[in-house]
């Protein structure tokens, strides 16, 4: 099969969760009720909106994974190519680290692993 | 060598295809073929969860010296099938507030995106839908597609659990993904392909983590603790920590919707078995123990497909025995453990890996 097949697979994936939705929506009961609308919070009355600022410490990882997941790209074609090219494709990539490596120890010590 | 064409798949499709185009024109042959696999394929990802859900009660079960689901079927087999009745009755909620068209989005895109990563997987000699030359890139790109589902389905809820919950989630994620394709890349600089079948066909003399010394199990260690993490699953399940989160990122989701949530957890825990097995352990190649011929026919006489989910069943036990043995780990615990021990490791033994490849101190 081609990769054009994807989309079948894409289709089956919908049918799959559009067809249980649907059945869902023919067999389930609907039963209006003010309260049962309300977001959870453990019983309470829900308090505010739950769309607010969050903790940045989370966002400093995810511009970390960004960088990494970049030279991840990189690292396949290396990989892919390491037994041909032998030496060469080594030495390049001791390079390569060495430099990611003081990055992450860059971000190490500006504490951006820390978590606080 | 010759006892494995005995239950090479690739017959059994071209029987079909050949039946097929006798009786129909080109196009009808590819319909039918396309709503064939496609079916398959459904029917798998159905059956697949409802095992995986059964088999995850009765290990937790033993584990805690309980029995587990016994009252409907012999031993509590048609429990999860039960169960699924069940939430197909139930009525899906939504809350006031939230997204409403991501809020339903949300379920579509987890199930998509799993589906289309076991679309790839190869059952055994034959028995693969999709063979792409960038099999492993393409998987790891797909499966990361989850990610943002779980965090669109935490933000449409406008519920703080569920917010908190994908929050952490997505950054334990993407964390994780980094290790889990490093250690994979470890095992390409080997096998010099990203193609699936191309990955199995190399390790008919051996098993990678045997082949690759020291460093392939290093990096089978990272994967699995990796794969552990990204499928969301205990000691890394932050995103629906019950004590303190309620049900995490689908606190808000009921019904049919909550069983989507459930049944991908599952699959994906299946998808980063069956990759496990395929680049560690052979996928669906038989046990050979060097020259010890008799062995090695026996062993032959095993159907490959049976090989494949023997091996993706024991890494699941594994990911099994995991939740139900370990503690929870703490948000920090858990970005410390991967930035700044797995990361580090896995870059260092991709180094390792290709110094003993250099050195072809490998088999």
């Amino acid at each position: 099969m081609e990769a054009e097949s994807l989309i079948l697979f894409f289709i089956a994936g919908l049918v799959l969760v559009g067809g249980g939705i649907l059945a869902s929506q023919l067999l389930a009961p609907k039963l209006k009720n003010k309260t049962k609308e309300d977001a959870y919070e453990c019983g309470i009355p829900t308090e505010g909106a739950a769309w607010m600022q969050f903790k940045s410490g989370y966002y400093l990882f995810a511009i970390l994974f960004l960088i990494f997941e970049i030279e991840t790209v990189f690292v396949f074609l290396w990989a892919l190519t390491m037994k041909t090219l032998g030496m060469l494709a080594f030495i390049e990539i001791l390079i390569f680290f060495f430099i990611l490596g003081i990055g992450l120890l860059y971000a190490w010590k500006k504490g951006a692993l820390k978590w606080d | 060598m010759k006892i494995l064409s005995i239950y090479d798949f690739s017959n059994l499709t071209q029987a079909i295809h050949t039946w097929l185009s006798g009786k129909m024109s080109v196009v009808s042959t590819q319909v039918v073929e396309m709503i064939l696999v496609g079916t398959v394929f459904l029917l798998f990802f159905a059956v697949l969860g409802l095992v995986l859900v059964y088999a995850e009660r009765k290990v937790c079960a033993i584990i805690q010296v309980r029995l587990g689901p016994m009252r409907v079927g012999k031993w509590g087999t048609a429990q999860t099938l039960a169960d699924f009745i069940k939430l197909v009755f139930k009525e899906p909620l939504i809350t006031r507030d939230a997204d409403k068209f991501l809020f339903n989005l949300a379920p579509f895109i987890i199930i998509i995106a799993s589906f289309m990563a076991v679309a790839v997987m190869p059952f055994a000699k034959g028995l693969q839908a999709m063979d792409f030359d960038i099999g492993l890139f393409y998987i790891s790109a797909v499966s990361s597609i989850g990610v943002t589902s779980i965090l669109i389905a935490g933000w449409a809820s406008n519920s703080k659990y569920s917010l908190i919950g994908a929050i952490r989630s997505g950054a334990q994620i993407l964390s994780y993904e980094l290790s889990a394709g490093l250690s994979l890349l470890t095992i390409v600089i080997l096998t010099g392909s990203l193609q699936l079948s191309e990955i199995v066909e190399s390790q008919a003399d051996g098993w990678w983590i045997w082949k690759g010394h020291v460093s392939s199990i290093i990096a089978f260690v990272i994967f699995i603790i990796a794969g552990t993490a990204e499928t969301n699953r205990g000691p890394f399940d932050m995103a629906e920590a019950e004590s303190e989160l309620t049900a995490g990122f689908h606190t808000e989701y009921s019904g049919i919707k909550f069983a989507f949530f459930f049944l991908a957890e599952y699959v994906n825990m299946f998808i980063i078995a069956a990759i496990g097995a395929t680049v560690f352990f052979g996928g669906w190649m038989p046990l050979h123990v060097g020259n010890f011929e008799a062995f090695n026919n026996i062993m032959d006489y095993i159907p490959s497909v049976v090989w494949f989910f023997m091996k993706v069943s024991a890494i699941i036990f594994l990911m099994m025995w995991f939740r139900w043995t370990f503690p929870r780990l703490r948000i920090d615990q858990l970005l410390t453990l991967e930035w700044k021990y797995l990361l580090p490791l896995s870059l260092m033994n991709i180094l390792l890996m290709a110094f003993l490849s250099l050195m072809g101190w490998h088999f």
